[in-house]
């Protein structure tokens, strides 16, 4: 066999198997129709509950009419490949995809009997009440201290500087950074390392007092030693707040839930018991998932 | 032969040269094109620039040179009276000859020394171009000759070619700094000459500013006074109440046009804005001089006030409209190189639109707005047009906006621009004010540079 | 991990519930404050397109009458006498001839009322100086003339043209205005006649500068522009897309490069008027070159605008991807070839839509030039690049100084001119952008 026969061979092989990923990617990316969600989405006292919300980008329908309760003091878990729209979903509960040009949400989240996703609200009580945590640790380029006193700051939340003071003690304690930082309050914050970064991010968010806490991918970008310390804490701050959690690690989301949301090309799949799920899953792409068949 | 005509003849030889390199590499090459080291076109262009590139060297070399030497021979044949007086009177004879032999109007009418000079002059030029001629086609011919026998299949025409390319690509980036070492030494070596008149600590502190040289004893209002005090004074004043104007607007309409606007209405905007950059300040001069100064005077007429008719605020206001958009490009681009991440945490921590830019996006982006800042300063305090056209020339040492001041530019282009006498103190001062206008400027612009850059590397 | 625990309903401040309240109060004040913001930021974009506009409307306003110019028409007698007293028809003669004398004589035909003298010279005001050549010209181009009497359309003074175009206050104090009663009423006899027109100022485009306002044009400021702007190109293009080429494509990093880095950030901002002083001592006082001229002009506005060439094609350079780089080194080709046969022909259009906005600059730039002598009062359009030569910009400077009301809208209309230039200037670099703009 000449060299010339075993370079087309090989660019032969090439185009098939380039056909057959175009295919895949074909049967991914084909406009995905509404599916029915498998398992008890609705719990007893919700702290939120969704009826029915869509998010559209432009033309495109990112989250399909999702019905959803969050409990109290749980620690909810969103599970699915990327792009499946639960950040999306999560940015819906503080309305922070207000923030993105071309973005439309319908439908209606429920907090204390009042639509958040209505018009009419401001979003600035709304986001003191549902804090949030993101992907990459983004403390401001101030001092540690300013960082948590940010939020009680702009609030208006301490009428003295003594109060202002315990807020940033006991937020920091709470996050379980203090005794690392109790020295050097005044040292910026982006100096600290990529975890404390992140529990800093975490102590910022709870020293306003919310009530929800939204964590998307929090230690997608910290090593292992630094994503059990916050695992730890997840699972402490619990017993004040629920926790809605994005995330790409399975393992997480069975160590540090208690309900797992498996969310496949913009619908709610399955939701239940994070045991159940993970053993004992319902829906058949949940089951795919889970045993690592994609995702 | 002229000098457009010889450059002519010289690249005409030079295609010449590219086809006889050309032909040669086929020829000793027997033909074929895969014998030689290089492809054919590379030998063409080495025997090319072998060529040209000598003669044009020599024939650039040879006019920067022209003018001294003749003038020197001119000098040697004066009559002995007139080289016998002070320099810059042989200065003044020169320049009338120039005048004479170029056809422009003289200083006085030429007597027949300086017509014979005039035809010596013309005389010398004409010999010097023809020996240049024949130097730079003789130079032209034999380098070609000689690098025309040196093609063989094994010579590396391309490295050669490539070589001499690259010495030319180093000479290029070198006019930079040829650049800056030309202005520092024309400024200082005219400003060393005037401060061995006038005293540099009289010239940096004292108060009183009157470059006309008495003529004579009775003059009035001609003291011969060089203390920059209240040029200096006038500039600050002047570039304070443009960034008082551009700063703010500047600053706002960044904010505004990134933080708040859709994208259509940015899309328009913006460009609309940065018009006012690209307009030419002579224009804003007579805009200042023309529409804003007349109104500053009959609004202050109004209200009681006297203000002068060529007053700091309507330059200083004009200066600031022309910076506006220098400010807000730069600011947007330092406030658009403060990552998402921090609005979102803001966002999230429920603060409003505007206290995430108060109380994150500016402090956070402050380093580079500052350096931003600084480099409009120093726009303003070397801006010349706009305080030549409407600012005053009386050197008044003043704080208030209404009064009449006068800058360091204007002072050089005053300078400058009317009948100079060489070599006075007068002319000398105009470059030593450019010295500190150099100077000033420069220093601003590194240190604003650093800090932007510095900035920059904050957040890559 | 810390141990301590907080209870939810401890008094610590962190109570949600006190937190929403506290929110909820203080919610107004801050949408109040958010508002403020806005309006802050929406009065600057508004306060800066108002100086725009306010700009333009101003030069619009001013300029636009220039486009037109005021013509008086007269019956001229051709007088052999005066003209060709020998009747040889010999050109000098005819050259030389006291035409205006003509233009005089015709006024007194038309207005035998006039005789003080004071009066006659107010009479002879109406029409420009400009007048006799303009018959003198007919006269050499057709001799025929001599001797006939012909209705002739000539140039009105610039301070009539005012007059005509309603630029002067007709209800101020005779002594407040340049243009006296008398004159008005000529002016006005002369129109009701028919005998005045507005027409499109030709001579604007046409002639070169002079002291009267209704002789001047800016053809030899655009002529100047015209050579001192190629140069500047033929210059400063190669010579800044070599330093680019090499900055970006060839040079070490060591000390040298750093340096030659900051030198052109630096000169990018250093004032133009030092570029001016660096022209006036080195290429004017120890060169040699001819004052004036288009090429010691061009000198100066290459080094001027290389710094923004330089940067610009670097630019360029840089957003080529370096896979195309990889391409061509893979099939062998030198760095050199790479670049000059690859990477030059795609980053071409950033190059050159940097370097028209640099020429853009160039056309603007003025106080340089007057370090160099191109602020010289100079009429005959300049034949070469070493002839004395003015530039748009610098003829726009030279009127807005002086005195005559009539230079006001001539400035105004230059302006417009050069305005135009820029904006056409601009429009090309921005099509050039949108074209050639490449996603890699």
């Amino acid at each position: 066999m000449s060299s010339v026969d075993m370079i087309e061979k090989a660019v032969q092989s090439e185009r098939t198997s380039f056909r057959q990923a175009a295919k895949d990617m074909d049967s991914l990316t084909r406009r995905p129709e509404q599916r029915e969600t498998v398992g008890e989405v609705r719990v007893e006292d919700p702290r939120v509950r969704c009826n029915d919300v869509n998010v559209y980008y432009g033309e495109k329908h990112a989250v399909m009419g999702v019905n959803l309760d969050i409990g109290r003091n749980e620690v909810i878990a969103m599970i699915g490949p990327s792009g499946c729209g639960k950040s999306t979903f999560l940015r819906c509960l503080n309305r922070m995809n207000d923030t993105i040009v071309g973005c439309r949400v319908t439908g209606q989240i429920f907090m204390d009997d009042q639509d958040i996703n209505a018009s009419g609200i401001d979003v600035v009580p709304l986001r003191a009440m549902v804090g949030m945590v993101f992907q990459k640790p983004n403390p401001f380029p101030k001092s540690i201290w300013e960082n948590v006193a940010f939020g009680p700051r702009i609030h208006g939340l301490a009428h003295n500087k003594a109060e202002l003071e315990e807020m940033v003690v006991t937020s920091l304690q709470r996050a379980g950074l203090w005794e690392e930082v109790k020295d050097r309050l005044e040292q910026p914050g982006t100096g600290l390392s990529g975890g404390q970064q992140q529990r800093l991010c975490i102590a910022r968010t709870i020293a306003v007092g919310p009530e929800v806490i939204l964590m998307d991918e929090p230690c997608s970008a910290l090593d292992p030693i630094a994503t059990a310390v916050i695992e730890d804490l997840i699972d402490e701050l619990r017993g004040h707040y629920s926790i809605v959690i994005v995330t790409h690690s399975m393992q997480q989301a069975a160590r540090v839930s208690q309900r797992t949301a498996y969310f496949h090309l913009g619908n709610l799949i399955e939701v239940g018991e994070t045991t159940q799920i993970f053993t004992n899953p319902v829906h058949k792409l949940t089951e795919d998932y889970i045993t690592g068949r994609f995702g | 032969m002229q000098t457009s005509m010889l450059i002519v003849v010289l690249l005409i030889l030079s295609s010449i040269a590219f086809y006889l390199g050309r032909r040669r590499a086929f020829a000793v090459a027997r033909g074929r094109a895969r014998n030689l080291h290089s492809l054919p076109s590379y030998y063409g262009y080495y025997v090319a620039l072998w060529c040209g590139l000598p003669a044009l060297l020599v024939a650039g070399l040879w006019f920067s040179a022209e003018d001294a030497i003749i003038t020197r021979m001119l000098v040697d044949n004066l009559p002995p009276e007139v080289r016998s007086l002070e320099p810059g009177r042989v200065d003044l004879v020169l320049n009338d000859i120039h005048n004479l032999v170029n056809g422009n109007i003289t200083s006085r009418e030429p007597d027949a020394a300086m017509l014979a000079a005039a035809d010596h002059y013309r005389q010398l030029r004409a010999t010097s171009h023809a020996a240049l001629s024949v130097v730079a086609l003789a130079l032209a011919i034999v380098a070609g000759t000689f690098s025309l026998t040196r093609i063989r299949p094994e010579h590396r025409a391309r490295n050669a070619v490539e070589r001499i390319v690259m010495a030319l690509l180093i000479a290029c980036s070198s006019i930079a700094i040829l650049t800056t070492v030309g202005i520092v030494l024309s400024v200082l070596f005219e400003s060393l000459r005037f401060f061995q008149t006038i005293s540099l600590f009289e010239f940096l502190f004292s108060p009183q500013w009157s470059p006309q040289t008495a003529l004579r004893a009775d003059q009035v209002g001609s003291s011969g006074a060089f203390g920059a005090v209240p040029l200096f004074a006038g500039t600050l004043l002047i570039s304070f109440i443009a960034m008082a104007v551009a700063v703010p607007i500047g600053l706002l309409s960044a904010i505004y046009l990134s933080e708040y606007a859709g994208r259509r209405l940015r899309a328009s905007v913006k460009p609309l804005l940065e018009i006012l950059a690209g307009v030419p300040t002579v224009v804003y001069g007579f805009f200042a001089a023309l529409v804003v100064a007349p109104m500053i005077r009959d609004a202050g007429l109004s209200l009681g006030l006297d203000v002068a008719s060529e007053s700091a605020l309507a330059a200083g206001l004009v200066m600031g409209i022309m910076i506006i958009p220098f400010v807000s490009s730069l600011s947007d681009d330092v406030i658009n190189a403060v990552p998402q991440s921090l609005r979102d945490g803001a966002y999230g921590l429920g603060a409003t639109r505007s206290e995430t830019v108060r109380k994150v996006i500016l402090p956070a982006a402050l380093p580079g707005i500052v350096g931003g800042i600084l480099l409009a300063a120093s726009r303003a305090i070397g801006e010349t047009m706009i305080v030549v056209m409407a600012a005053g020339m009386a050197a008044n040492l003043t704080a208030n906006p209404l009064e009449a001041v006068t800058t360091v530019t204007v002072q050089i282009v005053t300078l400058l621009t009317g009948d100079q006498e060489f070599d006075s103190p007068k002319t000398l001062a105009a470059f030593a004010l450019g010295l500190v206008l150099f100077v000033v400027t420069l220093l601003l612009n590194i240190f604003a540079l650093h800090i932007v850059r510095k900035y920059r590397e904050q957040y890559e | 991990m810390n141990s301590q625990k907080p209870t939810r309903d401890g008094a610590d401040g962190m109570d949600s519930r006190r937190t929403i309240e506290i929110v909820r109060a203080g919610l107004r004040r801050r949408q109040a404050a958010e508002k403020r913001f806005r309006l802050y930021g929406l009065l600057a974009i508004l306060l800066g397109l108002v100086f725009l506009s306010v700009l333009f409307v101003s030069i619009v306003g001013n300029g636009y009458s220039a486009f037109a110019q005021t013509y008086v028409r007269l019956p001229v007698y051709f007088d052999a006498a005066v003209i060709d007293p020998e009747g040889t028809r010999d050109p000098e003669t005819l050259g030389s001839a006291d035409y205006a004398g003509l233009v005089k004589a015709s006024l007194r035909e038309m207005f035998p009322a006039v005789t003080e003298r004071g009066e006659r010279r107010a009479l002879y005001g109406i029409i420009s100086n400009g007048a006799g050549f303009e018959l003198r010209d007919r006269v050499l181009g057709d001799p025929a003339l001599i001797g006939t009497r012909q209705d002739v359309w000539l140039v009105a003074d610039d301070e009539i043209d005012m007059l005509v175009k309603g630029r002067v206050d007709r209800t101020l104090p005779e002594l407040d205005r340049r243009v006296k009663d008398d004159q008005i009423g000529w002016v006005d006899r002369l129109d009701a006649e028919g005998r005045v027109e507005k027409r499109f100022n030709t001579n604007f485009f046409l002639a070169g500068d002079s002291r009267d306002p209704e002789l001047a044009g800016i053809r030899g400021a655009l002529v100047g522009s015209l050579y001192t702007l190629l140069l500047t190109l033929a210059l400063s293009f190669p010579i800044g897309v070599a330093a680019a080429v090499y900055l970006e494509e060839f040079a070490p990093r060591n000390r040298i490069t750093d340096l030659i880095e900051v030198n052109i950030n630096n000169l990018a901002a250093v004032p133009s008027i030092v570029f001016g002083l660096l022209g006036l001592a080195v290429f004017i006082n120890f060169f040699g070159i001819p004052r004036s001229s288009p090429l010691v002009g061009a000198l100066v506005l290459t080094l001027l605008v290389l710094p923004t060439i330089i940067i610009a094609s670097r630019a360029a350079l840089k957003s080529v991807p370096p896979s195309i780089r990889e391409a061509a080194l893979g099939v062998g080709a030198s760095p050199m070839q790479t670049v000059i046969y690859h990477v030059l022909p795609l980053a071409m259009p950033g190059m050159l839509t940097g370097t028209i906005i640099g020429m853009a600059h160039a056309l603007g730039e003025t106080a340089p030039l007057l370090m160099i002598g191109m602020v010289a009062f100079i009429v005959s359009i300049p034949a070469g690049v070493f002839d004395p030569a003015t530039v748009l910009p610098v003829q726009i400077f030279l009127w807005a100084d002086s005195p005559e009301r009539a230079f006001v809208e001539k400035t105004s209309a230059a302006i417009a001119v050069l305005l135009a230039f820029l904006i056409l200037m601009n429009a090309v670099a921005v099509i050039l952008r949108k074209r050639f703009e490449r996603r890699w």
